[in-house]
Formats: C-alpha cells, sequence, structure tokens
C-alpha cells in the first residue's frame, strides 16, 4: 500500500468522473494550429484522412462529368483530345489512389483502434506523417492538372507510351512519384493497422472474437505489404528510365515493355481487393445491426476473407490476356479469375442468410448494402465472363470493360462505404444523419449508377473503345451515349445530395448518443464522439459479441498509469494482457518529416541529386522525431 | 455504461521486448515489405534474364573481389550483432556500448567494398536492362545498408547518452539487430544474383 501511494498515479480507485478528467488531460491535443499539426489523434488523424479522400471523390466526380459532357453527342469540341487524356487519367488515378485505398484505410485507421478496445493505433506518429504525405501527394497532382501539366498517359500509365521517347516533359514523371507518396502513406497505415490488430487487442479478444470488419482491414493491410512494393518498384524504375537512362522498359537495349505490365498488375489486381475487402469487413458488421440477428458464418466469412486475399494474387495475368502470352499460362489464370468467385459466393451467401433468418429494417445503410449486393454481383458476372480469354480478346479495351469495372469498384466498394457513413456517422461526429436524405440519395445513386453504367456493356459490345475523346456520328453510339450522359446527371444529383446531407448532419443534425443502431462491437461501447482517450477503462472481451446492447454494465481492466499515454499490449492468439505500453505524445516532427519527405521526391523528379542531398533534411527531422525528450511515456 | 472491473493490469511490466514489443511487429512488417522489395528485383533480374540472348548484356561478368570482401565482412558481423543483441536483452550497458561501436564500424567498412563494386559490376546502368537492373539491387541494398548504419550510429550516440540506459532502448537495440540480420540475409541471394549467376 505505502508503496502504491508513492508510485505514479493510477487509475485504481478513482470515480469516474475524475478518471475523465485525468486522462482527457493526458490524452488531448492542444489547441492553437500548431497543436492541430502535431495531433497523433487516430480519431482525427482517421477524420482529416476521410474528408480529404471525400473531397478527392467529388474532384474525380466532377472530371467525369467533364467526360461525359465531352461525350454525350459526336464530334463533340468541349474539350480538347489533349485535355480529356489528362482528365482520364487523372479521374482513375485519383478514385483508385487519392480516394479508394486511402479512404479505406483511413476508415480501419478509425475504426479498428476502437473495436479491439484500445486508446490510438499502434505509431500514432506515423499515422499523422502518414496524413501529410497523402495529402501533399494528392495536392501535387492537383497542382499539376490546375498547370495543364497532368500525366495523360492513362491510369495505368503502360510503357512504352509512358516511356522517356514518347512522353518528354514531366507529366508521367510527376503521376509516377505521385505513386510513391500514396504508396508510402498506404504502406504506413498498413503496419499501424497490422501492429494495432496483432498486439492491441483488449484482453480477451481472441482471434476467433475478432469483429469482422477488423478481419478485412487486417487482410487488405497484408495485401497492401504485399503488394504495393510492386507498384513502387515500378514507378520508380519507370521514373529511372525516365530521368537517368536505365533501359528497364527499352527493348531495343534488352528491356521490356511487358515487364511494366506485370508488376503494375502484380499490385493493380490485389489493389480491387484491397478496396474490396474493407467492404466486406462493412457489410458484415452493419448487417447484423438491421436485420436483429448475429451474422451468420462468421467463421466461413473470415476464412474467405483470407482466402480471397491470397487468391488475389494469382490473377494479375487475366489484365494481360490480349498481349499473347502462352496458352498455359492463360489457362492459369483463367481458372485462378474463376476460383476467387468461390469465396465471393460464400460471403454473398452468409450475407443473404443473415438476411433470411432476420427482420431488416430498411434504414439508409441497409439501402446501400441492398444495392452492394445486388449490384456487385452483377459486376462479378461480368468478372467471371471476362476471365475466358476468348470473350476478354473480343471486349477488351471496350466500355464493357469500364462497365464491368464500375460495377465492381462502386458496386463493390462505394455502396458499402456510403453505408459505413451513414453507420458510423453518429460515432465520429456524435449526430445522425438524416433518414430522408439518405434515401433520397440511395436511390438516386442506385438508379443513376444503374442507368449510367448498364448502357456501357452495350456500348462496350458494340464496339466501343475506352479512352477516345470523340467519335464520328456514323457510329451507333450517339443516343446510347447521349443516354449514359443524362443519367449521369442523376447519379451525381445522388452524390450531391449525400454530401449535402453529410455537411447539414455534421452541423445540426440531432444529437447520436452512445449506441443509436443497437449494435455490440466495441467502438458502441464509448460516446460519440469518444473522448481522446476513447475508453475510459480498457474494456475485457469474454464473447463474440464484446457486450449487449440491452447490458448496461462493461467488462474492463484496471491498473493503468493516467499521467502518461499508456495502452495495454496482449499476446497475439488469444489477447491475454503482456505490457503497458507507452502510446507516442503528440509532436510536429511527423510533420516536419513529410515535408522533409516531399521535397526530396519532388526535387528528384528535376535532378537526381536530389535524393543525395534531400534525404539530409529527412534523417535530421527522424532523428527530432525518435530522439527522448524525458517524457513519462519513455519510462520503461 | 457502467464499468464491471473484472482484471487488474497495474502489476504488468511497463514495456514489452521481443514478441511483447510493438515495434519489433513493426520491424518484422517493414523487413516484409522490404523483403518483397527485394524478391520483386530479383524477379526481375531473372525475367530480363530470361529475354536476353545471352546474359550478362554486352558486359563481362562483374569481378569478384569487391564483392566478395564485403560479403565475407557482412556475413563475419553476424556475430558481434548477435552479441550485443544478446547483451542487449541481459541489459549490460557497457558491452551494448562496445557492440554498437563494433557495430558502427561493420556498417561503415562494408560501404568502402560498396563503392568499388559499383565499376566492378564492367557495365553501366544506361548500357542496357542488364546494366539497369544490376545497378538497380546494389543500389537498393546500398540504401539498406546506409538506413541502418545511420539507425545504428544514432542508437549509439543515444546509448551514451543519459536516455541510454532504458528497458526501451534496449528493446531498440534489439530490434535494430534484428535488422541488420535482415540487411545480411537479404544481401546472400542477391549476392549470387549478381556475381555467380552471370557465371552459370
Amino acid at each position: 500500500m505505502q508503496e502504491e501511494q508513492s508510485g505514479p498515479p493510477m487509475d485504481t480507485d478513482l470515480d469516474d468522473r475524475e478518471l475523465e478528467s485525468r486522462l482527457a488531460k493526458t490524452w488531448s491535443t492542444r489547441p492553437g494550429f500548431w497543436g492541430k499539426i502535431a495531433c497523433v489523434d487516430h480519431k482525427v488523424v482517421a477524420r482529416r484522412y476521410i474528408f480529404t479522400a471525400f473531397v478527392f471523390l467529388m474532384l474525380g466526380g466532377l472530371l467525369s462529368l467533364a467526360m461525359r459532357l465531352q461525350l454525350s453527342q459526336p464530334e463533340a469540341r468541349f474539350i480538347s483530345p489533349d485535355r480529356y487524356n489528362q482528365i482520364f487519367t487523372m479521374h482513375g488515378t485519383n478514385m483508385m489512389f487519392l480516394f479508394a485505398v486511402p479512404v479505406m484505410e483511413a476508415m480501419a485507421a478509425y475504426l479498428v483502434p476502437l473495436m479491439v478496445g484500445t486508446r490510438n493505433i499502434a505509431f500514432p506518429r506515423l499515422n499523422a506523417f502518414s496524413y501529410w504525405i497523402f495529402l501533399i501527394g494528392g495536392l501535387l497532382l492537383w497542382l499539376a492538372f490546375a498547370l495543364d501539366a497532368a500525366p495523360d498517359v492513362g491510369w495505368f500509365a503502360y510503357v512504352p507510351l509512358s516511356g522517356p521517347q514518347y512522353s518528354p516533359g514531366k507529366r508521367t514523371d510527376l503521376w509516377a512519384q505521385m505513386i510513391t507518396f500514396t504508396e508510402l502513406s498506404a504502406l504506413a497505415v498498413a503496419v499501424e493497422v497490422v501492429v494495432t490488430v496483432f498486439k492491441q487487442r483488449a484482453p480477451g479478444m481472441s482471434l476467433d472474437r475478432i469483429p469482422v470488419l477488423v478481419w478485412a482491414m487486417l487482410v487488405m493491410s497484408f495485401l497492401v505489404i504485399l503488394a504495393m512494393p510492386a507498384i513502387m518498384f515500378g514507378s520508380s524504375t519507370l521514373i529511372l528510365d525516365r530521368l537517368v537512362g536505365t533501359q528497364f522498359y527499352n527493348p531495343a537495349e534488352g528491356g521490356d515493355a511487358l515487364l511494366w505490365q506485370h508488376l503494375f498488375w502484380f499490385f493493380g489486381h490485389p489493389e480491387v481487393y484491397i478496396v474490396f475487402l474493407p467492404a466486406v469487413g462493412m457489410v458484415s458488421t452493419i448487417l447484423p445491426a438491421f436485420v436483429g440477428r448475429p451474422l451468420y458464418g462468421y467463421m466461413l466469412l473470415v476464412m474467405a476473407l483470407i482466402t480471397t486475399g491470397i487468391l488475389s494474387f494469382g490473377l494479375w495475368v487475366h489484365h494481360m490476356f490480349t498481349v499473347g502470352l502462352p496458352r498455359l499460362g492463360e489457362s492459369f489464370f483463367t481458372a485462378s479469375s474463376m476460383a476467387i468467385a468461390v469465396p465471393a459466393g460464400i460471403q454473398i451467401f452468409c450475407w443473404l442468410a443473415t438476411l433470411w433468418a432476420g427482420k431488416p429494417v430498411y434504414k439508409t445503410p441497409l439501402l446501400f448494402i441492398l444495392g452492394f449486393i445486388f449490384t456487385f454481383v452483377m459486376g462479378g458476372m461480368t468478372g467471371v465472363m471476362v476471365a475466358s480469354v476468348p470473350f476478354d480478346t473480343q471486349v477488351h479495351d471496350t466500355y464493357f470493360v469500364v462497365a464491368h469495372f464500375h460495377y465492381v469498384l462502386i458496386g463493390g466498394a462505394v455502396f458499402p462505404l456510403i453505408a459505413a457513413i451513414y453507420y458510423w456517422f453518429p460515432k465520429m461526429t456524435g449526430r445522425m444523419m438524416s433518414e430522408r436524405l439518405g434515401r433520397w440519395s440511395f436511390w438516386l445513386i442506385f438508379i443513376g449508377f444503374h442507368l449510367t453504367f448498364f448502357p456501357m456493356h452495350i456500348l462496350g459490345l458494340w464496339g466501343m473503345p475506352r479512352r477516345v475523346y470523340t467519335y464520328q456520328p456514323e457510329l451507333p453510339w450517339a443516343s446510347l451515349n447521349l443516354f449514359v450522359s443524362l443519367s449521369s446527371l442523376i447519379l451525381a444529383s445522388g452524390f450531391l445530395i449525400f454530401f449535402i446531407d453529410a455537411i447539414k448532419s455534421w452541423r445540426s443534425g440531432p444529437p447520436a448518443g452512445a449506441n443509436p443502431w443497437n449494435a455490440s462491437t466495441l467502438e458502441w461501447a464509448t460516446s460519440s464522439p469518444p473522448p481522446p482517450y476513447n475508453f475510459r477503462r480498457i474494456p475485457v472481451v469474454s464473447a463474440r459479441d464484446p457486450f449487449s446492447p440491452g447490458n448496461d454494465e462493461l467488462t474492463v481492466a484496471t491498473g493503468l498509469r493516467t499521467d502518461r499515454r499508456e495502452v495495454l499490449v496482449t499476446t497475439i492468439v488469444e489477447a491475454l494482457p503482456e505490457a503497458r505500453e507507452s502510446s507516442a505524445t503528440d509532436s510536429v516532427w511527423p510533420f516536419w518529416a513529410a515535408i522533409a519527405t516531399s521535397i526530396m521526391l519532388i526535387w528528384s523528379i528535376f535532378s537526381p541529386w536530389a535524393v543525395v542531398w534531400g534525404s539530409i533534411p529527412i534523417a535530421v527531422a527522424l532523428i527530432g522525431w525518435f530522439w527522448p525528450k524525458g517524457e513519462a511515456e519513455d519510462e520503461s | 455504461m457502467k464499468d464491471l472491473v473484472v482484471l487488474d493490469v497495474s502489476k504488468l511490466p511497463l514495456h514489452g521486448t521481443g514478441m511483447a514489443s510493438p515495434t519489433w511487429w513493426a520491424t518484422c512488417t517493414f523487413m516484409l515489405i522490404e523483403g518483397m522489395g527485394f524478391g520483386l528485383a530479383i524477379a526481375v533480374y531473372f525475367y530480363l534474364m530470361s529475354l536476353a540472348p545471352q546474359w550478362p548484356i554486352g558486359a563481362p561478368p562483374p569481378d569478384l573481389f569487391a564483392g566478395a570482401c564485403l560479403t565475407v565482412l557482412l556475413v563475419a558481423s553476424i556475430i558481434p550483432n548477435i552479441l550485443v543483441s544478446r547483451w542487449a536483452r541481459r541489459r549490460e550497458l557497457k558491452k551494448v556500448k562496445i557492440g554498437l561501436l563494433i557495430m558502427s564500424f561493420f556498417g561503415i567498412v562494408p560501404l568502402v567494398f560498396r563503392i568499388f563494386e559499383f565499376p566492378a559490376l564492367n557495365v553501366s546502368w544506361d548500357d542496357n536492362a542488364y546494366g539497369s537492373i544490376v545497378w538497380t539491387i546494389l543500389g537498393l541494398h546500398t540504401t539498406h545498408i546506409l538506413t541502418d548504419l545511420v539507425d545504428t550510429l544514432v542508437l549509439t550516440a543515444l546509448m551514451f547518452s543519459r536516455h541510454g540506459d532504458n528497458t526501451r532502448r534496449y528493446g531498440d537495440v534489439e530490434d535494430n539487430c534484428l535488422y541488420w540480420n535482415f540487411v545480411v540475409i537479404a544481401w546472400l541471394p542477391l549476392y549470387g544474383c549478381l556475381y555467380w549467376v552471370p557465371r552459370l
């Protein structure tokens, strides 16, 4: 007893109010501009990430409307061919690298620490760093677009078009370096998510009690870790070819153009699942709250997630069926492309079973999930069609493929994401979104989506190629294109209502309360929005549902310090408590490290010596970041 | 919601080492990322080789001397590296300090040999695809030696400062040793590719 009194302040024997005020003092971000820059709270960083990603979604959406305007009639002259090339390149690059991946990782950065019952993400400063890098990479690309210097070689920048001979100037270098920015930030978040899930789960949350969403984010993070190095290697060698004269992609000197396609799609196909698997997790988490029964087939779903993750690395060549590969190779990749439909089918049947056995309440999140199931199944079916080489040869590079991947990406990822925003918005902001506007936005998006993209299948079968800035009046595509362009306005209006609803509700939506959906995952066991320390005391889990919404009690652990940021580290399989680890305090160094890294990366487009001289400020910033400051967090 | 206390964690240590340390896991994850990078570099090497009518393209195989010396040095550095890791686990500050100085030495000297390895490749990066991939492989690995050397130097300074005698720092030393082992082990297949595959 004597010893305890003289030791550091603990959370033992404190009443709730006193404990909350002490934790708030330790975990809060300092006010003011530099306080905001230094903030490492995973919720704040993730909110910034999500907000920024949605701004990029909006900008990318405007680009697609510009394309639809240009294609609405034959021989239109709204946009010049060169600008059109920039626009479709920007649209794809922006949507994949600045919206889809970052927004899914941001949802992970927000939700995973709350769902596993810890107080901050692992390596919170790395998280802040990754946001600044993402932001600067995105600004770089859009600034280039504003200056008429945006990349114009398609989102996958095939050589030789993107090589030094056919794309002189800096446009493609900016694309390649933007890749480096976004992949760096994506890899950083992936590492944080893996370590958070492995080591910071609440005591008792053994592997078989991890929420499906957390499983999905874990598998997604491993896909990022294993797939992203390929695109970084690809974009770096491309930029080397362009800037210092290496010959990787020059067939005249022993290089090979197809090497680029292999590297790109070895990343690019898992990329689809990097975007899709979090959506699977979201659907599996949201569904039970609206059908009033637990998820059917937890084990099956988790196994399907892992299987999909593994199989996703064996599919990349199906993007290259028309380049003339050996017949055996093509057959193998046809088989693997069809095989991945099996775990996807298992997921769909688990959700259908959950719906079948429950009593669905048709609120906005559930509407978007039903829209997802319908749309994604259609996209999956055209996927099985293009997995067949003869069929793919026919429709390759036509609007059929454009239709297919918008069905799987918007249907498979954006619909669940909007469902997730409606579902977790109350947690993130403390306010409910409007059910009325939500229904409007769902029906406009759902109907607008199908009217826009379904006809593209037909256009593709009629031979309309992708990436053309116009077409001749004698071709039979004009009326359908006009129909698509008009339909895209319905789709856009649905998104507009969604954005209006989000902004309005953020400012003046009705208060949500801690658990508006009567859900049973841990993020609902704390207030909305959660305090900086997430949980007053770390929850202790003894079942797959950590708590039942009707029960007003939460089992918890005590014995953490209140004078420093402390989290609980647990074992990887059974989540038995191992140590009380400190969590990093706010710091401006991640910001400066991001600035230094950005200077080096952008400078290197203009001079290879930037890699040498630009590394010095990075090293200085990193040393400043890691050098101990004698805080309580450094004690051990 | 009311809290029902069922567990007291106040007796747990303030920092875990090895598998109980988040940093250890992050180091492993970073090794996975970089291992993937090295693996891709090797895959590209063999891919280009499979396309070339003869390999190496338009150059004699690399001279062996500098690369062999560097490889011997790197492999030899594993012994002090493991010792430093062991001393760090036992929290023997004086030995750790000496060990880190030795490891700094083992980080700097290979770089001297590395300078001679580039000309020993007998090909320039812009001559042909063979030159490009061997320079890239060597450059990629050099970056790893360099970053780990900077890491080791900073850690050495840290261990000589007042912040040194701390479980957290000993954990950092162990993680740094783990990473150096990775840098050495990753070199072996790269070394085989660069120096011996062209001689097959």
